[in-house]
C-alpha cells in the first residue's frame, strides 16, 4: 500500500483516528508521518489511549490552511495542539473553544453527553438562561424556514438578535 | 496544629462503627474548579502559581465551611509530612510531587479539604465513612458556593465548569466509595464485577495494587463520565451500583459462611494469630491478614476488637505512618519490624474494648 500523501513510499504508519465523530484509518510512510507532526515514536498520552484519539490530524488536509490549523494556538494562554497532544490537558480555560473542533469528538467520547446539566454558578445563571433562551428559538427559527412561515422567521430572528444584544459582553468561551 | 496532631486522630474516612457489615468503607466527592480567564495549573509559570496560591488561600483561610483550616504549603512541606497526607488521602500523588505555589487547606477533622494548584487551580474533597455520597456532597457543594462569591470560577453554558483535562469537564465531579470485598474475591466474582463497572462507565481499582487481586481487598468504585449530567443523577447512579455491590458482598460471605465454613473461620483465626505474634510484617502481608481480621470482626466471628481497630491499623502501619511516629527514616527492613510492632501492642491494648467504644 502506497503512502496516502506522497503516494510513493511505502505506507508502514497505519493509524485509527477520530474525526468529527468518525473513524477513519489513515496510511502514511514514516517520513511524511513525522512531517505532518504524528508522534510516531513518542510514546501516547493516556488520554489518547483513553479517548483512541491517537493522532488526530487527517493527512488528507495537509494544504496550507490546514497546516495552520494544526499548528494553532490558544490566543490567551499560547499552548499549542502538539501540547496538547503531548499531555493531555489544556492550558487555560479559552482552551475550550480555541480547540472546540478537536475536542467535540473527544467528549463525546468520553462523556454522556455534550450539554452541561448540572450545577451553574450563581453569577453565571442569567448567561446560561440567555444561550438556553438562544438555543430554542434558533431551532424554531429553522422549523419556520423549513416551513416556509418567513414572517415568524423575521420575529423569530429578531428575538434571537434581541436576546444576544442582552447579553453581548459574554460571547466567548463556547 | 501541625502533622504530628494528625496522625494521633482517627481519620475522617474510616468508620468508627460498621452497620452494613463494613463493606462501603468510604465515600469521597471531589469538585473541580478554576479561575477564570487564568492558566491552569500545569501550564502557568511559577509566578502566577504563586499569586494564585496566595490568593486562594488567603480566601480559603476564611471560608466558613473549612473552619479555621490547617494549611500546607507545598513549599515547605517535609518528604515524610507529604507520605503521612497522603496516605491519609488527603492530597494526590501528583500534588505530593509539586513544589512551592500549591498546597492544601484542611478542616481540622480532615472531612473537608482543598488541594491548590494540582491538576486543576481548586480541587475541593469532602470525605465521609461509610456509604453517605449525598452527605459529602452537600458539604462541597456548600463551600463550592462559598468561594464562587469570591472568585469567578471559569465556566461555559455548554460544557460547565472548564478544567484541566476534558476527562473532568461539565460538573467536575468524582464521587467515589471505598469497597471492602473479600467474600467476592474469594468467590472469584470480584473480575465480573470490575468488568461490569467498565461497562457502564464507573471506574474500579484498587486501593493499593492493581486490577482485582488489590491487597487488602479494598476496591475505590467512582464515576468516570463529568458532563451529561447532573451532579444528582451522578451520585444516584453510582449509589445504585454500591447497594447492589454490597448486597453481592453479603451474598457471598453466607454462601462462604454456609458451604465452607471451617475453611472461613481457619483463614480469620490464622490472620489473627500471625498479627498478634508476627515480629515482621511487610505492608502487602500485612493489608491482606488485616482484611481478614476486618471480615471476622464485620462478620462477628471475632469478637474481642472494636470495629474501629482494623480501620486504624490500615493507616497507622503505612510506611509514612511509622517513620512519623519513630520520628526517624526507616529502612524497609526496620519499617515492616515496626509494622508488626505496632499491630502487636494495638492488639494487645485494645482487646477486650469491643462495645465499650463501638456505637
Ligand atoms: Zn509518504
Ligand atoms: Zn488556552
Amino acid at each position: 500500500m502506497k503512502c496516502e500523501l506522497c503516494q510513493e513510499q511505502e505506507a508502514t504508519i497505519h493509524l485509527t483516528q477520530v474525526v468529527d465523530g468518525a473513524v477513519k484509518k489513515v496510511h502514511l510512510c514514516e517520513a511524511c508521518a513525522s512531517q505532518s507532526g504524528f508522534d510516531v515514536h513518542g510514546p501516547m498520552s493516556i488520554t489518547d489511549i483513553l479517548l483512541g484519539l491517537g493522532h488526530q490530524d487527517p493527512p488528507a488536509t495537509a494544504k496550507p490552511a490546514a497546516i495552520k490549523a494544526r499548528d494553532r494556538s490558544c490566543p490567551r494562554c499560547h499552548l499549542r495542539r502538539a501540547d496538547f497532544k503531548k499531555s493531555g490537558r489544556l492550558g487555560c480555560p479559552d482552551c475550550y473553544a480555541a480547540f472546540a473542533d478537536e475536542l467535540e469528538p473527544l467528549l463525546r467520547a468520553m462523556h454522556r453527553g455534550d450539554q452541561h446539566r448540572g450545577k451553574v454558578p450563581a453569577r453565571e445563571q442569567e448567561r446560561v438562561r440567555t444561550t438556553r433562551a438562544v438555543d430554542s428559538l434558533q431551532a424554531q427559527l429553522e422549523e419556520a424556514v423549513r416551513a416556509e412561515r418567513y414572517e415568524e422567521a423575521a420575529q423569530l430572528r429578531d428575538a434571537i438578535q434581541a436576546a444576544r444584544g442582552a447579553d453581548q459582553e459574554d460571547t466567548d468561551a463556547t | 496544629m501541625n502533622i504530628n496532631d494528625l496522625i494521633t486522630q482517627p481519620t475522617a474516612w474510616l468508620p468508627r462503627s460498621a452497620d452494613d457489615g463494613g463493606i462501603v468503607v468510604s465515600s469521597r466527592i471531589r469538585l473541580a474548579r478554576n479561575l477564570k480567564d487564568t492558566a491552569f495549573p500545569g501550564w502557568a509559570g511559577e509566578t502566577e502559581s504563586t499569586r494564585i496560591w496566595d490568593n486562594l488561600q488567603t480566601i480559603l483561610r476564611e471560608a466558613k465551611a473549612l473552619k479555621h483550616p490547617f494549611a500546607v504549603d507545598m513549599g515547605d512541606c517535609s518528604t515524610l509530612d507529604r507520605h503521612i497526607l497522603f496516605e491519609r488521602h488527603l492530597i494526590s500523588r501528583e500534588l505530593a510531587e509539586r513544589k512551592a505555589g500549591s498546597g492544601l487547606l484542611l478542616r481540622r477533622d480532615e472531612s473537608l479539604s482543598v488541594m491548590v494548584n494540582e491538576e486543576d487551580h481548586v480541587r475541593m474533597q469532602a470525605l465521609r465513612p461509610g456509604l453517605d455520597l449525598n452527605g459529602a456532597w452537600l458539604e462541597a457543594t456548600t463551600l463550592d458556593n462559598e468561594l464562587e462569591q469570591a472568585v469567578d470560577f471559569a465556566f461555559s453554558p455548554q460544557l460547565g465548569y472548564l478544567t484541566a483535562c476534558p476527562s473532568n469537564v461539565g460538573t467536575g465531579l468524582r464521587a467515589s466509595v471505598m469497597l471492602h470485598v473479600p467474600g467476592l474475591v474469594m468467590v472469584k466474582e470480584m473480575n465480573a464485577v470490575v468488568k461490569g463497572m467498565a461497562k457502564i462507565g464507573l471506574a474500579v481499582r484498587g486501593l493499593w495494587g492493581e486490577g482485582s487481586e488489590a491487597s487488602g481487598h479494598l476496591f475505590q468504585l467512582s464515576n468516570q463520565m463529568t458532563l451529561g449530567e447532573a451532579e444528582e443523577e451522578i451520585i444516584a447512579n453510582l449509589e445504585q451500583i454500591v447497594l447492589e455491590i454490597v448486597e453481592h458482598e453479603q451474598n457471598a460471605r453466607w454462601r462462604l459462611f454456609e458451604q465452607n465454613e471451617a475453611y472461613l473461620q481457619d483463614r480469620i483465626w490464622r490472620a489473627c494469630g500471625i498479627l498478634e505474634h508476627a515480629r515482621i510484617l511487610n505492608s502487602k502481608e500485612a493489608l491482606d491478614l488485616l482484611s481478614d481480621l476486618r471480615l471476622g470482626i464485620n462478620m462477628g466471628i471475632v469478637k474481642q476488637w472494636p470495629h474501629r481497630i482494623v480501620n486504624d491499623l490500615l493507616v497507622q502501619t503505612q510506611p509514612g505512618h511509622l517513620q512519623k511516629r519513630q520520628g526517624r527514616r526507616l529502612k524497609p527492613a526496620e519499617r515492616d519490624v515496626a509494622r508488626a510492632t505496632q499491630v502487636r501492642e494495638q492488639l494487645t491494648t485494645m482487646d477486650g474494648e469491643a462495645g465499650q467504644h463501638d456505637e
